[in-house]
């Protein structure tokens, strides 16, 4: 399959959502510029990490109007997958592509942990290959991480198993636990943990690759070709 | 020129003496104008032209078979095999860091991450070493929690924005440091060994390109500032420190990297101390060339600014580039894509000169040579290192070790920093094989498939006592750190923090610090590739204690690093080094003489060259043979705190000395030259220890949840993990609130 990762001035995990994809999943990759008016033939595409703009107004405030955002929610309209990962996930729920609202930590500080989530769902192209019985130790890196919306949207959440990870043990204050949720057609996800820096034994823990596998088996049956091996 | 009058007083208040002022009359064959008299002042400022140090910098050795660049560029380079380099340096921000603390440390960080990517490398790791007052027990402890509390959030402000790790450091307090906090950065970049780039300007006719920020009149005479005791006054300097923005740098790293990519960029330079003088006049120098510059042409923030103001104004998130003629177009490109404004402001000469102009008029000439690297070179008299303390103790109190333990690791300097170190991302660019609180941080180079380890050290309290044998144990324990991991030391920086070289009894301290840590560099083979000088640490008088700090690099050599816990019960404790030795009078520099004694006196630990290095032979080779299951290095606190520290995951150990030493002195000692290692493989370690002619006794055995200590089958301690752990973790958190 084949990843795009965009590339706002400012994102700084955009190098490890591209390593993850190309040299850890061994699939097709490439950085596209936020000025990019089209995404091209592309399976799914990454919001890396970083602070976009400086995240100097609210996170993801001002990235949400860059060029490349149009063709994102064009692709999220026509069922493309898309995935935000934490400055990711903070732009696109400033897009509106996902609800609620990421504000500061709980104890108004950065915090750069590994953290422990559990799969709300499986039932969705990002969390179809991770088991509700076990929880995966990712890391986070985020001061603005607590996830916030108002309790029809949490209930509305729960009640259509949108929650795609919860944390165990919240470190951040976030309603609910939330750590990840899916749009209403569950090909959108935004997530603040960090599953690109926990795909190696190296980095301390592999269980990052759920989702990248998840991905990987979710399109496989459409024609994209074979799930290759990971070699992790 | 302006005619504005060049008195003595306005001399003085540039901090230059009447001889420093004679020899620019001489060099210019008239008299300076107010522009060139500041452009002097900052360049022969102490911090830009280390004329008390330089005499005896030059003592310390710079070359080795891998050091591709030495001292005298923005960082050293060291070659790590596979095409590929490593640029690491070292800098101070101590002054603006107890002035403004979050945008000092934040800007601590900008300049020296710039240094590392002007070289055209790609920073991929930064470590800190800070200095603070007591957080508790000190009169000043409020402002001392304040310091600390915004310099840790400027330094994760700045890198986590940045996208760089923070991946270690360490972070000690002492009431010396109460008005002279101390903030170190380290940072370290790579880049294939051709995409190398120099700060020399050439090419006759080049043009002279100015990229980043707007300058405004923050920062300006940041540089002159350093370089000066803190007063009363120091307090109305606060404009003197500038403000950074680490989006800004983010954008200025990429746009460099892809503007040198384009092979268009004859040489380039980071602005930073001394702003657009410092870049201009040294670019030109190293070129042996001349820079017209015209200062209509640099984007300003403010307007009406002074050709003085302009020129030494340290406006953060600049640079200085020379282009090839004919291809500026290509770099204005990059700077367009990455919405950075790119302006040519003048061109390359060849009159050697620093020609300034503005409006068209020249409002300064001065020979770039004779400004760069003629500065007045000092060799300040020197006496006996100043010291205030006993050689030998008080009578030692019957000893508590079983209490002894929980307060030191609930002390400030051994407790927890997770505190500060949760704050930083130590994980972006996903190559974090080792970060903090190992002995050693390890990051993987992605390109070549190898990883480099890094360790930064430096203990204010043997320096004091001897700052000849504390900067000798200061490279020692740096790089015991890194053979503990299984690395090879290759490498080093060194940031010297001292007080007022002009008092005789501080300039002894710097010049013996400089003298061991020459020798034990040369003895360990760690060139030191460069550096920085931070002088006049001193407010009200009170100066800190004798403060070098060295960052050693390392190449590792095993994918399989050595963590520092006991893994698993029913492993064999061996201590590589045996139990060593200690009498009271090197007993008075441990943190068991400061945390539980309140004192200081005698001498160091004292260090054998030769057996250190026998002993990091030897772990090396044993953790890279995969004998050890865990490996941790004794350093402060000694023998149980060590015992404490490989204990935190859960697995502890009864450990049985067959030792006559009196039972503080020996778990608390704090002996170099030993690590404690748990293993399934004694024999094997062993013959290892053997061949080095090294001991390593076997202490005991690893077991659940309990430390116990018996020495000559005698209980002296037991202890359970659980609330070491909980006085370990609690306490700086505590001391903060």
């Amino acid at each position: 399959m084949k990843f795009g990762v965009i590339v706002f001035p400012g994102s700084n995990r955009d190098h490890d959502a591209f390593y993850a994809a190309a040299n850890i999943l061994g699939q097709k990759a490439e950085f596209i510029w936020h000025d990019a008016a089209t995404l091209g033939d592309l399976d799914a595409v990454i919001l890396p990490g970083g602070f976009a703009y400086g995240d100097y107004l609210r996170c993801g405030a001002i990235a949400k109007f860059s060029p490349i955002m149009k063709a994102v929610k064009k692709f999220a309209a026509e069922g493309g997958l898309v995935l935000g990962i934490c400055n990711g996930f903070q732009i696109l729920v400033e897009a509106g592509l996902l609800p609620g609202a990421l504000i500061r930590n709980r104890g108004l500080k950065f915090i750069c942990r590994e953290v422990e989530l559990r799969p709300g769902t499986t039932d969705s192209p990002f969390t179809c290959a991770s088991r509700k019985d076990r929880t995966y130790r990712v890391p986070i890196a985020h001061g603005e991480g607590c996830y916030f919306a108002d309790e029809r949207t949490l209930d509305e959440l729960e009640a259509e198993d949108r929650v795609a990870f919860r944390y165990v043990g919240n470190p951040n204050g976030s309603l609910r636990d939330i750590a990840g949720i899916l749009s209403p057609e569950r090909n959108v996800m935004g997530m603040m943990p960090h599953p690109e820096d926990a795909i190696e034994p190296l980095m301390g823990s592999s269980d990052g690759l759920v989702v990248f596998q998840s991905l990987l088996s979710a399109t496989a049956p459409f024609g994209h070709g074979s799930v290759k091996q990971v070699h992790a | 020129m302006s005619a504005a009058a060049i008195t003595p007083d306005l001399i003085a208040q540039h901090q230059l003496t009447p001889d420093e002022y004679q020899k620019i009359v001489s060099i210019l064959g008239r008299e300076p104008s107010y522009t060139e008299l500041g452009i002097f002042s900052v360049m022969w400022s102490e911090h830009c032209s280390y004329k008390s140090s330089r005499l005896h910098l030059k003592k310390l050795p710079t070359r080795g078979e891998l050091v591709v660049q030495g001292p005298g560029e923005n960082a050293g380079i060291i070659d790590i095999g596979g095409g590929y380099v490593i640029a690491f340096k070292i800098e101070s921000h101590n002054h603006p860091s107890f002035i403004e603390p979050f945008q000092g440390a934040a800007t601590g960080v900008g300049g020296i991450l710039r240094d590392i990517f002007t070289m055209g490398a790609r920073p991929i790791a930064v470590m800190d070493s800070l200095r603070f007052g007591r957080l508790d027990d000190s009169p000043n402890a409020a402002r001392n929690r304040r310091i600390l509390g915004g310099v840790v959030s400027g330094i994760a402000h700045y890198g986590n924005c940045f996208g760089v790790p923070t991946v270690g450091g360490e972070c000690i307090f002492e009431s010396c440091y109460d008005g002279n906090p101390l903030v170190n950065v380290f940072a370290l970049g790579v880049c294939r060994k051709e995409d190398i780039f120099y700060a020399k300007a050439a090419g006759v006719g080049n043009p002279v390109i100015y990229v980043g920020a707007r300058t405004g009149r923050d920062g300006i005479h940041g540089a002159s500032m350093a370089s000066a005791e803190f007063t009363e006054e120091s307090k109305q300097k606060r404009p003197n420190v500038q403000v950074g923005d680490p989006f800004m740098e983010k954008l200025l790293l990429e746009a460099c990297i892809e503007a040198m990519h384009t092979g268009a960029v004859v040489g380039i330079q980071d602005m930073g101390a001394a702003g657009l003088t410092c870049s201009t006049c040294e670019m030109g120098s190293r070129g042996e060339v001349g820079i017209e510059i015209e200062l209509d042409r640099v984007p300003q923030r403010e307007t009406g600014m002074t050709p003085y103001e302009i020129m030494l104004s340290e406006s953060q998130e600049r640079m200085l580039l020379v282009a090839d003629k004919g291809r500026e177009e290509e770099v204005f490109g990059v700077f367009r894509k990455w919405g950075l404004e790119a302006v040519e402001i003048g061109t390359v000469t060849n009159d050697g000169k620093l020609r300034v102009r503005q409006h068209g008029l020249i409002v300064a000439e001065i020979p770039n040579r004779e400004l760069a690297d003629e500065a007045p070179l000092y060799d300040r008299p020197h006496t006996k290192p100043l010291r205030h303390v006993p050689m030998n103790g008080p009578r030692l109190p019957v000893a508590d070790v079983q209490s002894a333990l929980p307060a030191l690791l609930a002390s400030g300097d051994l407790c927890s920093k997770r505190y500060i170190w949760e704050q930083y991302d130590y994980l972006v660019r996903s190559s974090t094989v080792a970060g903090p609180g190992a002995d050693a941080a390890i990051i993987r180079i992605k390109e070549t498939g190898t990883s480099v380890a890094m360790s930064l050290d430096g203990n204010g309290r043997y320096c004091y006592l001897s700052p000849r044998e504390g900067a000798m144990l200061a490279v020692a324990e740096s790089c015991r750190n890194l053979s503990t991991v299984g690395a090879q030391p290759v490498a080093a920086t060194n940031c010297l923090n001292f007080g007022n070289p002009e008092r005789p009894e501080i300039m002894a301290q710097l010049v013996e610090a400089i003298e061991g840590m020459s020798e034990a560099c040369r003895f360990f083979d760690t060139p030191i590739t460069g550096g920085n000088v931070s002088l006049y640490n001193e407010t009200l008088g009170e100066g800190i204690y004798p403060t070098p700090v060295i960052g050693i690099v390392g190449l590792m050599k095993t994918t399989q690093p050595t963590g520092i816990a006991f893994r698993n019960p029913g492993r064999t404790v061996m201590l590589l080094g045996g139990v060593g030795h200690c009498d009271e009078q090197r007993f008075g520099s441990t943190q068991y003489a400061k945390v539980i004694l309140n004192q200081l006196w005698g001498l160091p630990p004292a260090l054998d060259l030769d057996r250190e290095k026998r002993v990091q032979n030897a772990i090396r080779e044993i953790v890279i043979a995969g004998l050890a299951e865990s490996a941790h290095d004794l350093s402060d606190g000694g023998l149980a705190v060590a015992l404490a520290e490989c204990s935190f995951a859960g697995v502890g150990a009864r450990i049985e000395l067959d030792s006559d030493l009196r039972s503080d002195l020996l778990l608390f000692h704090e002996g170099p030259s030993r690590v404690l290692l748990s293993t399934e493989h004694p024999e094997q370690i062993t013959a290892i220890a053997a061949k080095h002619g090294i001991e390593a006794p076997v202490v005991g055995v690893t077991i659940e949840k309990e430390i116990e200590v018996r020495q000559k089958t005698r209980q002296v301690a037991l202890w359970e993990i659980e609330a070491l752990k909980t006085a370990y973790e609690q306490a700086l958190e505590a001391h903060v609130r």
